[in-house]
């Protein structure tokens, strides 16, 4: 333990004395503590969920919109047999209460080697680069998000905001504080390894299907 | 010619060493360039070398000792201009560097980089002298050489410059931006590499079917050209201040002429 | 991983004329350039957001130990255990003593070159471990027993074919020809990987002071499956990557996959904070992050600052000309291109990589690229000077240097030795070029040298003008 007690304040100190002087007194950290990033966001003028779908379709996503949350197992219902899927899913608990047909098989467990395909609620949708922001948690276990083949998530229009740092304002206010995971995902897995070919579905989900719901 | 009635700004050319050696008629295209357009021009005689290889190659001491003979030479004149976007850059922003800590030759160097022009730039951009007379019968396609594009941000002008000439054609070559593999002394240093390179830049050049390649400085113009009769490619190489000044007239770099001077 | 970058120009000379080589790179080049160029002209504010990432690197290294400190804080106030290594082999060991400890037998990893720079595969295979890369480029590469060739695209050098004959090997046939099924067959080798695996090591893109998070960009989602189905995770990062908020590495975030691979966004971009909570279905039991210095801090006191600032998106090296003649093999060990010139010696010794800061032409474009504004050449030259100073530049070029030194600072001795050359080449010319010269063989080797006329141009204006 000794030496690694060590090598914290070596490194510490190679940095100070790289930066000729000693540590920060307690005015200095609190002044640093007390900035406020104010960087420059890239502008957008268009509707927030218009914004949304048309970034999230460019790369491959596929989106629909709902108008109530009554009508989410329906679309999963639409969307699984429109694959040719089996009636079972990983399903985060979150939207366990969501009418789903009697005859529907749901985990919402970790997803194991075998799930093909899952239902993920979101917690943001971000317009800037059209992307989901989802959190891992006992209602949306990650393994979800990166297991099956099919991924489908629900997003509230109203949760959609324009930039990352609207997102994360949103995992500040969280009474629980910081997720383990929290997973920016904008779109279906993707490599260009092989030749600079694009190919989707590298290692996590194939296709990533969004149901807008409002 | 004699004197200007009304007198112009003074300026010293910079003769630079490639051309001095190389390519005179860089030096008296450059003249009239810049006499046409209403200067004085002067080139001083105690000038050698702008100090860039000894820089380049991590010997200051050398590269500051010759940034000082050029100051001293230099530093009278209203202006220091040369046909080389890469010597010029050695002076504008080099020779402040070099300088940093020597409070007694900082602010003679800082002086000197603000009056330090790029010829084609310092016609464009100071002097507004946009027109061209000059006449040349062809297709041509501008390399942009690395120095004078990142370092002075000479892209525009001697396009623009180009674009007067009566009977010359601008056709732009794929990658026209990339290094041609010249990088002073890297081509003998890493010869296969720069062989690579200059090959591809050649490729490029060869695609548009242009019959002359232009640009602004001679290092990359003697690669480019080297590379292009070596492998017999029928295609004239010219520095820009040639074209615009109507000088162009002969074979060009590697085809010249014995005794044509 | 050992270091052959004295070797840089044998294996620069091969890898030209290396034909499957030149074949990938050919491919590669373009398509990064254009879309790159693409995505900075579809985001106005890019410049800006260039600027303003260079000063926030610039005021977080200034500060670093503070924020160092408030993200160990937070890591541990998260859950995470935070480890700080001054070398490769303390940072070896410390990721080996975890291993042991869990009785890892199968580790995952996702990209990270710190672990490369590390050498953190070798240390944990020969202590009997199985480690599987499993983004896909180092997959290939590993199966290839090769190091990656550049930083976010480490197959870039291989060929569709090499990988069909790799795969073949590697997985018992039968032979697959297709991109899709190449990916296909990785995806279903590692899947069973991921869900057997002890431990998971990724790297970091970014530390978040504020949260004790760290933050991984892939595309792949190989970096999500390693880090959420192994029982112990573990980060590799450089003390450097450390932000102060997600607001600041968000600021990064819009430069890195545009400057990387030319996307608006990478696919996945997952913040990791701790261990999986008591509630979690899902996560690793332990979070890990080692700190590595690595001579990190040594550069943060001098002229080389300023290459702290690199978040790693290869646009330097997707931009070099040399790079893309050569590759990244060449130039022998973690880090190529012009950020690798830069950092190869600096952490390896100024004379283990002697031609690295000097293969190259000067031409800036890797600094007009770089998302942070690294003077990447102006640091080159700058490793050029300390080689100077230190006697490592070659005794041929330090005289060749003394006497163009000597002779220049005389202007009539060098008007005098420029009017020989003149007449000399002009005399031995015919049709206005040389073909062979003495002496001057490696450009003549490639190249004609244009002649000169016969007379310089001080001397013709002299006659002309007759001024002083
Ligand atoms: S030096 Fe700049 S361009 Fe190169 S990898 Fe680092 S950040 Fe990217």
């Amino acid at each position: 333990m000794n030496a690694r007690v060590n090598a914290r304040e070596a490194i510490l100190n190679s940095v100070r004395s790289a930066l000729k002087r000693g540590p920060l007194d307690d005015t200095q950290r609190a002044a640093l503590d007390a900035r406020i990033p104010q960087h420059t966001r890239p502008a957008q003028d268009e509707d927030l969920v218009a914004r949304f779908m048309r970034k999230f379709e460019s790369r491959a996503g596929t989106v629909e919109r709902v108008t109530g949350f009554d009508a989410v197992p329906a679309a999963v219902e639409a969307y699984r047999l429109g694959k040719g899927l089996p009636a079972r899913a990983a399903v985060g608990a979150a939207l366990k209460d969501l009418p789903w047909p009697a005859d529907f098989e749901m985990n919402h467990g970790a997803a194991g080697i075998a799930e093909i395909l899952s239902v993920s609620p979101a917690i943001a949708g971000i317009a800037e680069t059209g992307s989901l922001m989802l959190a891992a948690g006992p209602g949306s276990p990650t393994t979800h998000n990166f297991v099956p083949d099919d991924h489908v998530v629900v997003l509230e229009a109203s949760r959609i905001v324009g930039h990352f740092e609207e997102a994360w304002t949103i995992l500040r206010a969280r009474a629980e504080g910081m997720p383990r995971a929290t997973n920016i995902i904008s779109g279906p897995s993707r490599t260009a390894d092989v030749e600079q070919t694009i190919q989707l579905g590298a290692h996590g989900p194939r296709r990533v299907h969004v149901i807008l719901v409002g | 010619m004699t004197e200007t009635p009304t007198r112009g700004p003074r300026v010293g050319l910079f003769a630079t060493c490639l051309m001095n050696v190389f390519r005179p008629n860089v030096g008296f295209s450059a003249v009239k360039l810049l006499e046409d357009a209403g200067c004085t021009v002067e080139v001083p005689a105690a000038q050698t070398c702008c100090g860039q290889p000894g820089y380049n190659s991590g010997d200051y001491d050398a590269a500051r000792a010759l940034a000082r003979q050029v100051i001293e030479t230099f530093e009278h004149y209203d202006y220091i201009v040369g046909p080389s976007g890469s010597c010029m850059a050695t002076i504008r922003h080099d020779y402040p560097v070099l300088f940093q800590d020597d409070p007694q030759w900082l602010p003679r160097a800082q002086a000197l980089s603000v009056k330090s022009w790029e010829l084609l730039s310092f016609l464009a951009d100071v002097l507004d002298a946009t027109q061209s007379d000059a006449h040349y019968d062809g297709t041509a396609t501008y390399h942009d050489s690395c120095s004078g594009l990142r370092g002075l941000g000479i892209k525009g002008q001697p396009r623009a410059l180009l674009g007067e000439v009566d009977g010359l054609k601008l056709k732009e070559m794929e990658d026209s931006e990339v290094c041609c593999g010249f990088g002073g002394t890297f081509c003998v240093k890493y010869p296969e590499i720069s062989e690579k390179m200059v090959d591809d830049k050649v490729r490029n050049i060869l695609a548009t079917g242009a019959d002359t390649v232009v640009g602004g400085d001679l290092g990359c113009l003697m690669n480019i050209a080297g590379r292009l009769k070596r492998i017999n490619a029928p295609v004239k190489v010219f520095h820009t201040a040639e074209v615009l000044a109507g000088l162009a007239d002969g074979p060009g770099l590697a085809g010249a002429v014995k005794g044509s001077d | 991983m050992e270091i052959r970058s004295k070797e840089f120009k044998e294996r620069s000379v091969f890898a030209i004329h290396d034909a499957s080589l030149q074949q990938a790179l050919g491919k590669a080049r373009g398509g990064f350039v254009g879309k790159r160029a693409q995505q900075a002209a579809e985001l106005p504010e890019f410049e800006q957001l260039r600027e303003e990432a260079k000063n926030t690197k610039n005021e977080i290294l200034a500060n670093l130990d503070h924020y160092l400190e408030r993200y160990e804080q937070a890591v541990v106030a998260a859950g995470g255990h935070v480890h700080w290594a001054r070398d490769a082999e303390e940072a070896r060991n410390i990721i080996l003593d975890i291993c042991k400890r869990v009785d890892a037998k199968t580790i995952t990893k996702g990209k990270s070159m710190v672990s490369e720079e590390i050498g953190l595969n070798e240390a944990l295979i020969e202590h009997g471990m199985e480690v599987v890369e499993t983004d896909l480029g180092e997959y290939i590469i590993q199966l290839a027993h090769e190091p990656p060739s550049h930083i976010i695209a480490p197959a870039v050098h291989k060929t569709k074919d090499q990988v069909s004959d790799l795969f073949e090997a590697a997985h018992g046939g039968p032979r697959k020809t297709e991109v899709a099924d190449l990916v296909n067959e990785a995806r279903q080798v590692l899947r069973d990987k991921y869900f057997r695996a002890d431990v998971g090591i990724t790297g970091g893109n970014f530390l978040v002071a504020e949260t004790g998070s760290s933050i991984i960009v892939t595309n792949e989602g190989n970096g999500d499956l390693t880090q959420t189905l192994a029982k112990v995770h573990i980060v590799t990062s450089g003390i450097e990557r450390v932000v102060p908020t997600l607001d600041d590495a968000t600021l990064f975030l819009r430069l890195l996959a545009r400057s990387a691979t030319g996307q608006e966004t990478e696919t996945y971009t997952t913040i990791s904070t701790g261990p999986r909570h008591a509630d979690d279905l899902d996560g690793p039991q332990e979070y890990h992050v080692v700190l590595v210095d690595n001579g990190r801090s040594k550069m943060l006191g001098g002229r080389f600052r300023d290459m702290l600032r690199c978040i790693r998106c290869g646009a330097c090296m997707n931009h070099c000309p040399v790079y893309g003649a050569v590759g990244g093999h060449a130039y022998g060990w973690v880090y190529p291109g012009p950020m690798g010139s830069v950092l190869t010696p600096l952490i390896k010794g100024l004379d283990a990589a002697y031609d690295l800061p000097n293969a190259c032409t000067l031409n800036g474009r890797c600094a007009s690229v770089c998302p942070v504004k690294i003077p990447l050449p102006d640091l080159l030259r700058e490793l050029r000077h300390m080689q100077h100073q230190q006697d490592i530049t070659p005794v041929m070029q330090k005289r060749a240097l003394n006497l163009w030194r000597f002779a220049a600072t005389r202007p009539k001795l060098y008007h005098a030795l420029e009017q020989v050359a003149a007449r000399v080449l002009s005399g031995i010319s015919r049709k206005g070029r040389i073909r062979r010269l003495p002496l001057a063989s490696a450009w003549t080797d490639s190249r004609d040298l244009p002649a000169p006329a016969g007379r310089t141009f001080l001397e013709l204006w002299q006659g002309k003008r007759g001024q002083k």
